[in-house]
């Protein structure tokens, strides 16, 4: 019986939302005892293969086995009972309530309606096996940093016995203690028995954690093979479809350094989440911001922009102090600051509004709250969108009818047309299919090209070595280290992000 | 398939499209009309029509207010005591012995609600308090404050007789308040629709996180449109000053659920961000049909209050199952 | 009690500080000072709206609201004035009868709000003009009959303790063990925090929703009883005046509005917190009809002080709802 080994088995399973389909016919096993990593790029539908293996959400076709037998999951309760557990990248702690009851009501243990004691016990034997034992099961879960969620979603995890273990990008915001303890446990539960589903966008941790590897790509399993079987570049052409060289624009000619910055941001401190932060943009610059997810390089952006109060230090736009900022004073002509925020659906569009109305929303009222419309902009809106090849049925359907992608160039446009001077933007091709992904790539180098300042956020490190012109690591706040030139590598960048300063030396030393 | 984009379209056309909840509310008045014409024929009088009109006037130009900031996303329920006030003080000032105040009592009335939307709008928009808490204490604070101010007794004054113009009298027998109405109509409309100001609430009832990010100034919409909301219940107000020829303690009291209901069934999204005024018109209708049909069935009150009730509940089940099935 | 849970319970504390402080000048400007008989009125008149705030209060924890709180407890009221007028069984049947009918209200009101997806706004709005209705069809005039033993047995003291400070006692130990030690009143807080989250661990938002408004409906349905034991009638005219009221408490007991913040002991301080300035009002000298000023310049205090927490939130995105 080859079925045995098999713990769930996928056929012909087919996923899509309205006009957008996530998953293709897709075919996919994995077997207890392996600890098995899914690769892909942003939207190749890691996501929603995991959300259908936890009971999320159900298939539009195809048909899920559980031990050979096919199986309808009525929730994510179902799943879970079945020993399909689900530790979510859109983390499912509810804020208000404690660690402790967080992880005891994913499966609450009762007796005459009331949960036992043992619960609360088995919650905290699961946090301190993962190393966290600092974090009280009696606080709520609004008062942890995003690090120590993600260690109480691990936690949340393991409390539910899981069969089958899916960790999506579980350790994003973690240091390399942590993410070297949660592995070994990890490892153990592999030992155990468990079948381990691994997405992470690191390729040093797939590389050292992986049995197998499968790789998706626009939704679909392109081919699942034992991990040292294909090499890095191998593995990255799988995942883009396409050598990285076509993906990107060529480099371009790297700015003097007596260019007066356009943007200057110096000793900047935010609350807790900022410290003495200083960098200068000038205008042809393309400056990347990196690190670990919430070590501070989105909140930068959103102080520059206007969003957050109690900003302390100083900004200023092509010289002159740029001081009481709000997003309203950041798009007026003379400052000409754009900004595209991190989660497209509730920060950067309004979903039920068409296409056009979403697209003029930021340029509305800029001439005054009179006159409608501005011809000259009319027509950069048009241009963009010619430029971008926005694909759409008709400009009044609803902008939620769009692919990602498509989503986010009406976005491009609706900032691009008001010709600002300087765009932020926060992780723009997060969960963007790659085509699109390489005309917003061309889009920046040609904005570049123009004399335009970007910064540019991201948690894709490709995009930073081979985007940018220089990239701050952020970590714990502030800057850690700027990397340019030929110190702007991978390596040194997820080193430089987990706060391992000692790896960056020596491959300076090497270069 | 790429189209090739020869121009955007203007403001979005797809709006103009009959609203099903519309369509649902203006089949809901034939069938009052029929009802209440076989019951009693000479309810389809035009007579009888008309004075409904002007009924429905009152509640329409009152629900103007409350569509904009339903379609914001914020509840206003200040709305019965910001009736009385204005009424009370537009005439106290139209009693004043001086003419040259007396004549000051609209003004001062349309003034006095600006404020009161003022301050409903400084606590939702600035303070960030939720509106339907906020505006209820306001309520509560203005009921007192005009108890103190009368002393609890009938409030003694003079209604302005442009007020009474415009809600008793007829202009080539068709009443003045209709023609008001008409033009409160157009008026909110092109506001609405042709209006920076339309394309703002309709895009911050949807998310404001959005619009804020997109630099506007949510704030000052927010404000805007509660001061404006306060400005249309002083209309009312005013023009219900004229109708009962007098101000009372409580006169706005019956007002508050008929005005939500008017808009909530004509389509408004209570969550903001979608709806229509022309929903609300046709939402206040119904009420008024539908309460006058009540009384012309010499229904108790119970009834009418549980027929009220459940009308609206299937309507908004109704719709809800139409939702779900497209 | 440790820095933590002061700073954590800082919303309970405040008003219940407030509390004890006005209770203290109310028996001191009392004409008849402290003595169980002034307690017991006060805290008899305090029980009638502890009640009723538990009825918002569940239906809030789920981030909803319910404006037929009134017309449930003028309903239950009118039952309550046929039903419980005779002894032993029909008695007890009596007050099943009562604290069926609110039960049953609430949960129609869930029906509509979790199945008909409706806004639980409107939603409310709607059913409470149908229960309102059905109070007045039962009973036009205020009127009706009460057994008169279990209204002095309800209304007077065990002992040197009224009887409605017992009840009170007992219906918070029974909801604060539920909302603590129960998967299910946990699930109350859950789906009030996050929605989204409380999905994707398996709590049905459905079945908790149904759930919180049919409990909120039962607390309307003690309402309406101890309303009957109080006053010995029934009357179908109450209703508005304890939807606003229940609101009111809330807030002031440091419930938030935005859902899963709060517990039964802060719904009883806000709930006697109110009764108590409006007792101390009474014995001011005001005009009886000025009083709304005072509860609505108290509810904007209680709200304008609860959302003092927004004015140190320091990432402007964080004050826009979800």
């Amino acid at each position: 019986m080859s079925n045995t080994s098999r713990l769930i088995e996928l056929s012909g399973i087919t996923k899509t939302y309205g006009p957008v389909t996530a998953l293709k016919n897709v075919d996919f096993s994995c077997a207890a005892g392996t600890i098995h990593a899914i690769l892909g790029e942003n939207g190749a539908g890691k996501s929603t293969l995991m959300k259908l293996l936890a009971g999320v959400i159900v298939p539009t076709a195809g048909e899920i086995r559980l031990d050979g037998n096919a199986i309808h999951f009525a929730g994510p309760r179902d799943a879970a009972d079945n020993g399909l557990v689900c530790m979510f990248q859109e983390l499912s702690l509810m804020p208000n309530l404690t660690v402790g009851n967080n992880i005891v009501l994913s499966r609450p243990q009762s007796r005459f309606g009331f949960l036992c004691r043992s619960g609360y016990q088995e919650a905290r034997a699961c946090l301190d096996r993962i190393g966290a034992g600092k974090i009280a099961l009696d606080c709520p879960v609004h008062e942890l940093t995003l690090a120590e969620r993600q260690l109480v979603e691990i936690a949340k995890a393991l409390y539910q016995k899981p069969r089958l273990l899916i960790l999506d990008e579980a350790t994003s915001a973690l240091g390399a203690d942590a993410v070297e303890k949660v592995f070994s446990v990890v490892r153990e539960l592999r030992d155990a028995g468990t079948c381990v589903l691994f997405i992470s966008h690191r390729f040093h941790e797939v590389h050292s954690l992986a049995d197998k590897i499968s790789v998706f790509r626009n939704g679909s399993h392109v081919q699942t093979f034992a991990a040292g079987a294909v090499d890095h570049d191998g593995i990255v052409a799988l995942m883009i479809g396409q050598s990285l060289e076509q993906l990107f624009p060529p480099p371009r000619k790297p700015i003097a350094e007596s260019v007066a910055p356009l943007l200057s941001v110096r000793d900047m401190s935010w609350a807790d989440e900022l410290k003495d932060v200083n960098f200068d943009v000038r205008p042809g610059e393309i400056y990347g911001l990196g690190g670990l997810e919430g070590h501070g390089q989105q909140r930068v952006l959103e102080a520059v922009f206007g969003v957050l109060r109690g900003v302390s230090g100083r900004v200023e736009i092509g010289g002159k102090p740029f001081g009481r900022r709000t997003p309203f004073r950041s798009k007026s002509e003379e400052i000409g600051i754009a900004f595209i925020p991190e989660d497209r659906k509730t920060e950067g569009m309004i979903p039920s509004m068409s296409i056009t109305d979403n697209m003029r929303l930021a340029g509305l009222g800029r001439d005054g709250l009179l006159t409608q419309d501005n011809q000259v902009r009319e027509a950069h809106y048009k241009a963009l969108l010619h430029r971008l090849d926005l694909v759409y049925g008709s400009l009044e359907d609803p902008v939620a009818s769009l692919s990602g992608g498509n989503q986010q160039k009406v976005l491009l446009s609706k900032w691009l047309a008001l010709n600002p001077r300087c765009i932020l933007l926060l992780d723009p091709t997060r969960g963007i299919d790659v085509k699109t992904k390489a005309q917003i790539y061309q889009l920046l180098s040609d904005l570049a090209e123009a004399g335009m300042a970007i910064v540019l956020q991201s948690t894709d490190y490709e995009e930073l070595v081979h985007l940018c012109d220089r990239v701050a690591v952020f970590y714990h706040g502030s800057i850690a280290r700027e990397l340019s030139g030929e110190m702007l590598t991978p390596t040194n960048l997820i080193s430089a992000a987990m706060g391992l300063s000692g790896i960056a030396h020596a491959t300076e030393a090497a270069a | 398939m790429t189209q090739s984009i020869k121009t955007l379209p203007r403001l979005s056309l797809s709006r103009y499209a009959i609203d099903p909840a519309i369509f649902l509310v203006a089949t809901g008045c034939i069938v009052l009309l029929v009802i209440g014409g076989i019951v009693y024929p000479s309810f389809l009088s035009p007579g009888y029509l008309l004075q409904q009109l002007q009924i429905a006037s009152f509640l329409g130009v009152i629900a103007a207010g409350a569509t904009l900031v339903i379609l914001l996303g914020y509840i206003d329920l200040s709305v019965p005591s910001a009736i009385t006030a204005v009424a009370v003080l537009t005439t106290t000032v139209g009693g004043s012995s001086n003419p040259e105040i007396a004549v000051l009592a609209i003004p001062v009335g349309l003034v006095g609600g600006a404020l009161i939307g003022l301050i409903n709008g400084i606590g939702v928009a600035i303070f960030r308090l939720p509106s339907m808490v906020w505006t209820l204490a306001i309520n509560s604070m203005l009921m007192g404050a005009l108890v103190f101010f009368t002393g609890g007794f009938k409030p003694r004054g003079v209604t302005p007789p442009l007020s009474i113009t415009l809600a008793l009298d007829r202009t080539l027998g068709i009443p003045n308040a209709f023609l008001f109405w008409i033009a409160v109509i157009l008026g909110v409309s092109l506001l609405l629709r042709r209006t920076i100001y339309g394309r703002y609430v309709f895009a911050t009832g949807n998310s404001e996180k959005a619009v804020f990010l997109s630099g506007i100034r949510v704030r000052l919409v927010t404000v805007l449109t509660f001061v404006a909301a306060g400005v249309f219940t002083a209309i009312g107000a005013i023009l219900l000053a004229g109708y009962a020829n007098q101000a009372y303690q409580g006169m706005g009291d019956t007002y508050l659920m008929p005005v939500i209901t008017a808009v909530v069934i004509g389509g408004t999204s209570i969550l903001g961000g979608c709806g229509s005024y022309a929903g609300t018109v046709v939402g206040a209708l119904f009420i008024t049909l539908l309460s006058s049909i009540l009384s012309v069935l010499q229904m108790p009150e119970a009834f009418r209050q549980i027929v009220f009730g459940a009308i609206i509940l299937t309507m908004l089940l109704m719709r809800r199952f139409d939702r779900s099935n497209r | 009690m440790t820095f933590d849970s002061l700073r954590r319970n800082l919303r309970f504390l405040i008003p219940a500080v407030a509390f004890a402080v006005l209770f203290v000048i109310y028996i001191n400007t009392h004409p008849r000072g402290f003595s169980t008989y002034v307690v017991t009125i006060w805290a008899n008149q305090g029980a009638l709206l502890v009640f009723a705030a538990f009825a918002q209060f569940f239906v809030v924890l789920v981030r909803g609201i319910d404006l037929s709180v009134g017309a449930m407890i003028a309903l239950s009221n009118v039952v309550a004035s046929y039903a419980i007028a005779g002894d032993g069984a029909s008695l007890w049947f009596g007050i099943l009868a009562v604290l069926g009918t609110g039960l049953a209200c609430g949960f129609a009101n869930g029906l509509v709000v979790a199945l008909g997806r409706i806004p639980p706004i409107v939603a409310t709005l709607a059913t409470g003009a149908v229960y309102s209705g059905s109070a007045l069809f039962l009973r036009p005039t205020p009127g009706g009959d009460v057994n008169s033993d279990l209204s002095d047995a309800m209304t007077y003291a065990i002992g040197p303790v009224p009887t409605s400070l017992v009840l009170i006692a007992a219906i918070v130990v029974v909801f604060a063990v539920m909302l603590r030690y129960t998967a299910f009143g946990l699930s109350l807080y859950g789906v009030g925090s996050s929605e989204h989250s409380a999905a994707l661990t398996g709590i049905s938002l459905i079945k908790t929703r149904i759930a919180a408004h049919a409990l909120g409906g039962l607390c309307a349905g003690v309402a309406g009883f101890y309303i009957s034991m109080v006053t010995l009638t029934g009357d179908a005219g109450i209703g508005p005046t304890y939807t606003l009221n229940s609101i009111a408490a809330i807030v002031l007991g440091g419930i938030s509005l935005g859902g899963g913040i709060g517990g039964p002991f802060g719904v009883v301080v806000g709930a006697l917190l109110l009764k108590t300035v409006a007792a101390l009002m009474f014995f001011s000298g005001l005009p009886p009809l000025a009083q709304p000023f005072f509860e609505g310049l108290i509810l904007a205090l209680a709200i304008t002080l609860g959302s003092l927490g927004l004015l140190r939130v320091r990432n402007r995105l964080k004050l826009f709802a979800q």
